[in-house]
């Protein structure tokens, strides 16, 4: 009798759990401003590793974007330009949303990117509190911590004033 | 909760709800087949809630999504619009079924108004769409409505 008790207590715990294993993923923890940003290493599309490590010292701008997202390709040439204005000062990231690295790299082949860029995926944008809506960009200061979240569409000239901020502190 | 005072909750919520302020593109889809989020986060609230799908894109499924509902998109192509006529095969079409996205403002979002018509073409007699203004983490997750991972 017991061990039948006990082999339904197993079914009705362990079934559910192995049913649905996704709902058992947890809610990311929160990265705000002053608080260190998650560090990574990865593969860029070009193949070359990206670490946000070998940054530091510099501001460093991790930009999450995709290619299905209109705001975020319209702002490549202006993060291609600030990257061009402050190099060796300023290091931008691109990571890229998309479910594939083909629309990623068709967009790449699109533009003259003087910046790496890299394929995110759902685990990265929890790292970093969850991406929940395109574009999103993260500032990160010279001393590894995350200066400035900008989320949506940037307004003229919002994000090269907070760049030049955070170069001047 | 029976199926018909479902229904009679679901259309009260649906009057309940502000009005649209602006309509904005995804022109294709009529004003009366949406929902605003509070009004669908009451619904969840009550239980029984409709089938729900989400029609963007896997990573930002991954990342966050309205517990129950199931991923079937991008629906801005034509496989995300195969995998949206699968995974309603088996539904009632004459029953309520909620659509959305959120992968960015509603004006630009490139996957709602597809599943929309694709619905709207397989007999669908109840369809709504939740009306996401920006995108699914200021207009869902920020005001505190329920959010599954994974």
């Amino acid at each position: 009798m017991a061990k039948r008790f006990a082999v339904l207590l197993l079914i009705l715990f362990a079934l559910p759990a192995a049913a649905s294993p996704a709902r058992a993923a947890s809610a990311p923890a929160p990265v705000m401003a002053g608080s260190p940003a998650p560090d990574f290493i990865r593969p860029g599309l070009d193949g070359k590793p990206v670490a946000l490590k070998s940054f530091s010292g510099k501001v460093v701008l991790v930009d999450f974007w995709a290619s299905w997202c209109p705001p975020c390709i319209i702002e490549i040439p202006q993060l291609i330009g600030l990257q061009k204005k402050h190099a060796g000062k300023l290091q931008i990231i691109g990571v890229s949303m998309d479910d594939d690295a083909a629309a990623a790299k068709d967009v790449a082949g699109r533009f003259a990117f003087n910046y790496p860029l890299l394929m995110g995926d759902a685990k990265f944008g929890h790292r970093y509190g969850g991406i929940l809506g395109l574009p999103s960009a993260f500032l990160i200061g010279r001393d590894g911590k995350i200066v400035k979240i900008l989320r949506g569409e940037l307004k003229p000239g919002e994000l090269d004033r907070a760049i030049q901020s955070a170069l001047g502190s | 909760m029976h199926r018909r005072a479902f229904t009679g909750s679901l259309l009260s919520l649906l009057a309940a709800a502000p009005a649209l302020a602006q309509s904005g593109s995804a022109p294709t889809i009529p004003e009366e087949a949406l929902i605003q989020p509070v009004a669908l986060a009451e619904i969840l609230k009550a239980g029984n809630p409709p089938p729900l799908l989400q029609v963007g894109f896997s990573v930002m499924y991954s990342e966050a999504h309205i517990p129950g509902s199931i991923y079937a998109g991008p629906t801005g192509t034509e496989a995300g619009i195969e995998k949206l006529k699968t995974a309603v095969k088996a539904f009632d079409k004459s029953k309520p079924v909620v659509i959305y996205c959120g992968c960015c403002p509603w004006v630009r979002c490139p996957n709602v108004a597809g599943a929309y018509k694709t619905l709207t073409a397989l007999g669908f007699a109840q369809i709504k769409v939740l009306y996401i203004a920006d995108n699914f983490g200021a207009d869902w997750a920020d005001k505190g409505y329920p959010v599954a991972h994974g």
